[in-house]
C-alpha cells in the first residue's frame, strides 16, 4: 500500500495503463484512507470505486471540493444551509475528469461558500494542517489541500476567488493552480463571485498539476457564457533550465507584511532562478496594495448577490419558525448562513445600496482596470511576475478567527492576480519557522503570467521545482493522518 | 463606526435576520473592513473606465432552441416542501 502512495498521481496513471497496477487496487487504497481521514478534510467518501473508464487520467481517483455540484452525491458548499442538497446534475469541469478517468474520491471540506482563508468558517468543523494539526491548512480550498499533502487523495480540485487555491496549496506544501478566467467552465460550481470564481487542480508536483489542468481546459462550455475555447493543448512540462526566463519582482508584494521566514525561503528560491539562467528584476505594480480593498468590494457585492438564491423555498434548509414569506426567507437565512457569509452579504449589500454604489462599486471596478494594467506593464518587460504565495506559514487555529481583516490579509499576494483575470501557480519553495517558532512549514512561491500562458508557466514552475527538491513526504512525520492524535 | 439602524436597513435588504447582538458586532467588524476599503478613495480614478469582465468576451450568443429541461420531479425532489407539483411557501399575508 504505502508503495502506492509514494506514486504521484501521473505516475499511478502510467502505472495502471503499462498493467502494472490495479486501478480497483489504486482506488481502493486512497478510498480506504480518505475514510479514516482524522483531519476533517473529507466531508463525503465514496462507497466504493464506480465502473472504471479507461482514460488518459488513467483511473486515478480525485478529491473534488465540496461547492462542486455531483449528481446524487451532497454538495453543501460548506454551508447549513444547503444541508443534505444532492444536486440533480454535475458540474462540467468533474464530468469531463471523470470521463478521463479520474473518478470520484469524494468531496472535501471547505470555508462556507469559499468566504475565508482558512477552512474555519465551514459548517463541517475546520480542516487540520497535516504538518501541524493545531494548524489552519488555509482556505478555502484548505479540505482539498490537505488531503493531498497528507496523502489521503492522489490529487484534488479546488476554487480559486481570491487565492483559495493557491493559499491552501502554500500552507500544506504542495502546488495549486489558478487558471486564466474563462480557462475552465463553472458550470455546476456553487457561485461565490462569478467574474472571478475559477477552478484548478490542486496536487503532490507540477507535472500531475499539468496532467490533471490538461483535461480541464478544452472548447468553450455552451452551458458556460464566460467560458473559452483554450488555445492549444497543456502540455506536460520537460524544462530544466530558466535561461532568458525574465522574472519582475513587486517590491509592493514582497516587503511590507512579509514574514522574515518566508521572506528567506522566497528570495532563496529567487536565487536558485538566477543560477538556473532567469534574469530576476523589480518590477512595479504600483496599485497592487489597492487589490485587497477592492477585492473586498467586489467579491461580496457578487456574493450577496449570487446567494439571493438561498431562501429556503428551492433546495437545502428552510426555518420552520416562520410562518409568513419574508419571515421564513429571512429566518432561513439567519440559521442557515455562518458569520463570515453574513458579513459579506452584508458588506456586499452595503456597497450595492443606493448612495454607496458609485463610492464602492464603481471606484472598486476602476481600481480593477488598474491593476490589470499594472500587469499588461509588467509583462511588457517580464515574462512572469514572482510573489510570496502567501504572508505567512500556517497559523494556528483561531488565531485570526476574530479579526476579519487580519484574515482577509492572507490573500494579499494572491488577489491582484485575481482581478486581473492571469493564471497563477504556487509551488513549495522551502520550510520556515512560524513566527513564534515551533516546527518548520512550509512556504510558496508564486508564479503569475499573461493570460493563457499555461504551458510556460508550468514548464518554468517545474524547472524550479527540480532545482528546489522540495519533499512533501515530510508532511507525514508529523503523524498518520488516518490515526487519532 | 456604522450606525445600527443602518446595519438593519442593510440586513432588511439582504434579506437577513440578525439578532441585536449580531447587529452589535457588525456594526463594529463593517466598520473596520469600510476603514480598509476607503484607501481607495485616495486614488484618481475619474478618467479610469470600470472593468467588471477581465478578458475580452463579445455577446455570447447561441441559436435559441428548444432543449430538454431537468424532469420535474427531479428538481422538486431538493425542495423542503412541495404542494401540487409546486414549491410550497408560506403565505406572504400570515
Amino acid at each position: 500500500m504505502s508503495e502506492i502512495l509514494e506514486l504521484s498521481a501521473a505516475a499511478a496513471a502510467g502505472a495502471v495503463a503499462s498493467g502494472e497496477l490495479d486501478a480497483g487496487e489504486l482506488f481502493e487504497t486512497y478510498r480506504a484512507r480518505a475514510a479514516a481521514d482524522q483531519l476533517n478534510a473529507f466531508v463525503w467518501v465514496a462507497e466504493a470505486a464506480p465502473p472504471a473508464v479507461a482514460g488518459p487520467l488513467g483511473g486515478v481517483p480525485l478529491a473534488v471540493k465540496d461547492l462542486f455540484c455531483t449528481e446524487g452525491v451532497p454538495s453543501q458548499s460548506g454551508s447549513r444551509i444547503l444541508a443534505g442538497y444532492c444536486p440533480p446534475y454535475t458540474a462540467t469541469v468533474v464530468e469531463r475528469l471523470a470521463a478521463d478517468g479520474a473518478p470520484l474520491l469524494g468531496k472535501t471540506n471547505q470555508d462556507e461558500f469559499a468566504m475565508g482563508s482558512s477552512t474555519e468558517n465551514s459548517a463541517f468543523g475546520p480542516v487540520r494542517n497535516p504538518w501541524d494539526r493545531g494548524r489552519v491548512p488555509g482556505g478555502s480550498s484548505g479540505g482539498s489541500a490537505a488531503a493531498v499533502a497528507a496523502r489521503l487523495a492522489p490529487w484534488a480540485l479546488g476554487t480559486d476567488t481570491g487565492g483559495s487555491i493557491r493559499q491552501p496549496a502554500a500552507l500544506c506544501g504542495i502546488v495549486g493552480l489558478k487558471p486564466t478566467y474563462g480557462a475552465v467552465s463553472r458550470y455546476g460550481m456553487i457561485a461565490f463571485a462569478s467574474s472571478l470564481d475559477q477552478a484548478g487542480p490542486l496536487t503532490r508536483d507540477v507535472t500531475d498539476a499539468a496532467l490533471l489542468y490538461s483535461r480541464m481546459v478544452g472548447p468553450r462550455d455552451p452551458r458556460d457564457s464566460t467560458s473559452l475555447d483554450f488555445p492549444g493543448a497543456i502540455e506536460l512540462p520537460v524544462r530544466s533550465d530558466l535561461a532568458g526566463v525574465r522574472i519582475g519582482v513587486p517590491a509592493e508584494l514582497s516587503g511590507d507584511g512579509i514574514e522574515a521566514g518566508v521572506l528567506s525561503a522566497f528570495e532563496a528560491t529567487l536565487e536558485l532562478a538566477r543560477a538556473l539562467g532567469a534574469s530576476v528584476e523589480p518590477c512595479a505594480l504600483p496599485h497592487a496594495p489597492h487589490a485587497l480593498a477592492a477585492y473586498y468590494v467586489l467579491a461580496p457585492a457578487e456574493a450577496s448577490s449570487n446567494l439571493a438564491r438561498f431562501d429556503g423555498v428551492r433546495y437545502g434548509y428552510r426555518s420552520s419558525d416562520a410562518d409568513e414569506l419574508i419571515g421564513m426567507y429571512t429566518q432561513t437565512r439567519h440559521d442557515g448562513f455562518g458569520a463570515e457569509v453574513k458579513r459579506r452579504i452584508m458588506l456586499g449589500t452595503y456597497a450595492l445600496s443606493s448612495g454607496y454604489y458609485d463610492a464602492f462599486y464603481g471606484r472598486a471596478q476602476r481600481v480593477r482596470t488598474k491593476i490589470a494594467e499594472d500587469f499588461a506593464v509588467g509583462f511588457e518587460r517580464f515574462d512572469f511576475i514572482a510573489t510570496p504565495t502567501a504572508p505567512g506559514v500556517a497559523f494556528e487555529l483561531g488565531a485570526k478567527t476574530s479579526d476579519p481583516l487580519a484574515m482577509y490579509l492572507n490573500d494579499f499576494c494572491t488577489v491582484p492576480m485575481s482581478l486581473a483575470g492571469i493564471p497563477a501557480i504556487s509551488i513549495p519553495c522551502g520550510l520556515a519557522e512560524p513566527p513564534g517558532g515551533g516546527r518548520a512549514l512550509p512556504v510558496g512561491f508564486q508564479l503569475a503570467g499573461p493570460a493563457f500562458s499555461e504551458n510556460t508557466l508550468l514548464a518554468a514552475a517545474f524547472a524550479l521545482e527540480q532545482a528546489l527538491g522540495f519533499d512533501g513526504a515530510l508532511a507525514s512525520s508529523a503523524g498518520d493522518p488516518t490515526a487519532d492524535q | 463606526m456604522i450606525e445600527r439602524e443602518e446595519v438593519r436597513h442593510v440586513a432588511r435588504l439582504a434579506r437577513l435576520a440578525l439578532s441585536d447582538e449580531e447587529v452589535d458586532r457588525m456594526a463594529v467588524e463593517l466598520a473596520g473592513v469600510l476603514d480598509h476599503i476607503a484607501t481607495i478613495e485616495q486614488l484618481d480614478l475619474d478618467t479610469v473606465e470600470p472593468t467588471s469582465h477581465v478578458v475580452a468576451v463579445e455577446n455570447a450568443l447561441r441559436e435559441d432552441l428548444p432543449q430538454p429541461s431537468l424532469a420535474r420531479e427531479l428538481v422538486l425532489a431538493s425542495a423542503p416542501a412541495v404542494v401540487d407539483d409546486g414549491f410550497a411557501v408560506p403565505s406572504p399575508q400570515a
